[in-house]
């Protein structure tokens, strides 16, 4: 039997790192591979390779047996390579058939074959029991059938290999489950899928075999069934790691972060927070779990004093913040962690210590009127990279050159450095490696045991089950359920994360 | 004051400003944002003139959106290809466009500021007109122009709605990276975009200058470019509501020249209509309507 693709010593790299180091790898047609690795392991890359964005510097790509020079997106989908990407490649105001066809379209003269087009769409559909409707605009459809879109497109140009990148980031469980169920079906129409993830309990459940990539090599193949997942686990990380948090006990001070009936509206005047109340209390984590776009980005931006709050109140303290800017909200000892650090987070072509005393430049610290005090805001920043072990070349590097863990821990560093009683932290581990993470998992946990009140956004919602005392789920504005971790299963969050239970939860 | 004439009359301002709305719609639906129209007016109608002036008016209008393209293929080459920000490539040729003219006129016709009378096109009458002498003035003496441009409405609906041209156009306007991806060629279809506004653009100053007055005068676009491009945000993106934008911009600037002939209001009042009605739409319309997401934004292939 062919492989329908094989690597042969595939090495790409980027200045300052090799991003794939003499890949080798061989997927099977009709199989679904995974490829598992941490953030930075090269994942990304061999798949930007497959697809067409980036040219080898090394090695040779094998497609059904022949020798392939994929050159572009385009001689990626001639070649039977249908890209399923991340973040989708969509157009929120095409309707879903018009995103599938666009540039394959199906022509009548000058004009397009709707009706073609689209019966080919439905029998596509019917055949892989894809169940949507053709006619709605993508921006109405939910992210899980923005993603068949995403896939229905790739299949319309005739792929037969399709590359799905990290496909369940952005999916609730329930969708997850119907992701695979697609995924299955197409395996069984002889589909190969290669299939990149990180989260090992799903690519345990899919994959028939899994290659696990660390430092852009091949460190290993499993089979699921022959190995656990903590084995597996090891084998991306390179060292045995702790799935379970140590998490002491705490006995709950009194409320630091107290939101009643908060209301908020958009510019538009669009509602999207619909009267949410809940209490933090000192030594304690408040978990947000929810599907993002659910308003959790306001919720985060209205307490820190961002956006404006239409009623309800927000009390740091027992102090109603209504109407004070963000710095008088800040001088309250709330920290913020935004949930886009490039955006909010920092300045990226500034220096270190520039970002590390940015929100305290006019602190005595720091400023002599009309100077800053130079020496003592470098050292202030010298210090805080020792205690969070930041690892820079200088402080006067830019921080847009660091990665992505060490930005996160300049951000921790300037956040938690005046000692917060109230810590707003939004994704705070979004796009980084498992040791990173760890960093700031532990850092929030022992602002927790120091008795701090922490606000816990995540979409992530293992982290929020792992890391909270209590959670809320939020949907459309409103926080639907609340409850202990363990309280309720996995299964139960993700319907509450769909609209609850009323909310028939189907491949509609 | 003839209710005929003044529809008659508030149509024949219209036709400019819709021209160039049309064109604009295809410029900012591949993403182009093309404040230059107004630069494009002014050297069709300087082109426009002098290519009739020596071979009469069908010459003159080909020469006008001739040059209308060669102002175009500028700010693509400035916006598309050199990724320019687009107000400031648009703003630098309606300085170019006003100097050039001046400096041609000057140097062909020994007049900075106005041409020779130039010849239009044969005006169409409607058979008939004379029996229904309350719509006479409606219905003779029409510029085939103005009949080019109706019809140019629901042919750009079409094209832009039904086309392969017309999605991958919209799709390079909405998302050029998803379009890229799928083998659209995002270069071209800006190009064209723009090359099309500036044929349209070019085509409206000539209008003005062979059908209205008979001449090219210097400044007079009187900032329909902009007013046009008012017209297109108005029209929410869409040929047909340009064409009921314009209606009512030529409306308001025909009204404000009855209004002169019968009134005792100062008369630089009057002459303010359009222009406050252009502010007033614009301030009171525009958060209603929505642009294409990637309007204005220069698309750069990023391999990362």
């Amino acid at each position: 039997m062919i492989n329908a693709v094989e690597v042969k010593n595939i090495t790409k790299r980027f200045p300052g790192v090799t991003a794939n180091d003499r890949i080798n790898l061989e997927i099977k047609r009709g199989e679904i591979h995974a490829i598992v690795g941490e953030n930075g392991a090269g994942k990304s890359t061999l798949m930007k390779i497959l697809s067409g964005l980036y040219q080898p510097d090394e090695g040779e790509i094998y497609i059904f047996g022949k020798k392939a020079v994929i050159s572009s997106p385009v001689k990626a989908i001639e070649m039977k390579i249908g890209m399923v990407h991340q973040h989708f490649m969509l157009i929120p105001r095409f309707t879903v058939l018009e995103n599938i066809i666009l540039g394959s379209e199906i022509r009548a003269g000058i004009s397009i074959d709707n009706k073609k087009a689209k019966k080919i769409v439905e029998d596509l559909c019917s055949m892989y029991n894809f169940s949507i409707n053709l006619d709605s605009r993508v921006e109405n459809i939910s992210i899980g059938q923005a993603q068949r879109v995403e896939i229905l497109k790739v299949l319309f140009r005739g792929a037969d290999i399709l590359v799905l990148d990290e496909p369940t980031a952005v999916l609730a469980p329930q969708e997850v489950k119907e992701l695979f169920l697609n995924l299955r079906r197409l395996k069984q129409e002889g589909k190969t899928i290669v299939f990149i993830s990180h989260k090992l309990d799903e690519v345990l459940d899919i994959a028939d075999r899994i290659t696990v990539l660390r430092r852009g090599r091949v460190v290993g193949s499993a089979v699921p069934g022959e190995i656990t997942k903590e084995q597996l686990a090891r084998m991306m990380v390179g060292k045995p790691v702790l799935i379970d948090l140590k998490k002491r006990e705490t006995d709950p001070g009194e409320v630091l972060l107290s939101v009643k009936n908060l209301r908020v509206k958009d510019p538009g005047g669009k509602s999207v927070l619909n009267g949410i109340s809940f209490e933090v209390k000192g030594g304690e984590i408040f978990g947000i779990a929810g599907i993002e776009g659910n308003g959790q980005k306001e919720l985060a931006e209205a307490i820190i004093g961002l956006v404006n709050i239409d009623s309800g109140s927000i009390k740091i303290r027992n102090i109603d913040i209504k109407g004070l800017s963000v710095n008088q909200i800040r001088k309250m000892k709330v920290a913020y962690i935004p949930e886009d650090r490039h955006k909010n987070g920092l300045v990226l072509p500034m220096k270190v210590w520039e970002n590390e005393i940015m929100g305290f430049q006019r602190d005595d610290k720091f400023y002599k009127k009309p100077l800053l005090k130079l020496k003592s805001a470098q050292d202030f920043t010298r210090s805080k990279i020792r205690e969070y072990s930041i690892s820079v070349s200088s402080i006067n590097q830019a921080v847009e050159d660091l990665s992505g863990g060490n930005q996160q821990k300049v951000i921790l560093a300037r956040e938690l450095s005046e000692n917060p009683d109230v810590i707003i932290a939004s994704q705070p581990t979004r796009g980084l490696d498992i040791g990173a993470t760890e960093f700031v998992h532990e850092q929030l946990l022992k602002k927790r045991d120091e008795g701090k009140a922490i606000l816990l956004i995540s979409a992530d919602l293992e982290e929020v089950l792992a890391l909270s005392d209590r959670v809320g789920v939020m949907y459309n504005g409103s926080i639907i359920a609340e409850f202990k971790p363990g309280e309720i299963t996995l299964e139960d969050v993700g319907i509450y994360m769909l609209g609850g239970p009323e909310k028939k939860v189907s491949g509609e | 004051m003839h209710l005929a004439e003044l529809l008659a009359s508030s149509f024949r301002m219209a036709i400019p400003i819709l021209l160039t709305a049309l064109g604009a719609v295809y410029s900012e639906r591949s993403g182009v944002v093309n404040i230059g129209l107004e630069g494009m007016m002014i050297v069709g109608s300087f082109w426009g003139a002098l290519g009739s002036y020596f071979y009469g008016p069908y010459v003159g209008f080909l020469v006008a959106m001739l040059a209308g393209i060669v102002l175009a293929i500028i700010h693509a080459i400035a916006s598309v290809t050199f990724k320019v920000d687009q107000i400031v490539s648009g703003v630098a040729l309606n300085i170019l466009a006003y100097g050039s003219s001046r400096f041609m006129s000057q140097a062909i016709f020994k007049m900075a500021t106005t041409t020779p009378h130039v010849a239009g096109l044969v005006k169409i009458n409607i058979p008939g007109a004379d029996s229904v002498p309350y719509l006479k003035p409606l219905l003779t003496g029409i510029s085939p122009i103005i009949i080019i441009t109706i019809l140019l409405v629901p042919i750009s609906e079409f094209i832009i709605n039904r086309t392969v041209f017309g999605l991958r156009l919209r799709a390079v306007g909405e998302n050029p990276l998803a379009a890229d991806t799928l083998g659209v060629n995002v270069f071209r279809m800006k190009y064209a975009g723009v090359l099309i506004s500036g044929m349209l653009a070019g085509l409206a100053g000539a209008y003005l200058a062979m059908e209205h007055t008979g001449m090219y005068v210097e400044g007079m676009t009187q900032g329909k470019g902009y007013i046009a491009l008012a017209a297109m945000i108005f029209g929410n993106w869409t040929p047909s509501g340009a064409l009921m934008a314009s209606l009512l911009f030529g409306f308001a600037e025909s009204l404000s020249f009855r209004v002169v002939e019968n009134s005792f209001i100062p008369y630089q009042f009057i002459k303010m209509i359009p222009y406050m009605l252009t502010l007033i739409v614009l301030a009171g319309f525009v958060r209603k309507s929505t642009p294409p997401a990637a309007d204005g934004v220069p698309y750069e292939r990023n391999a990362g």
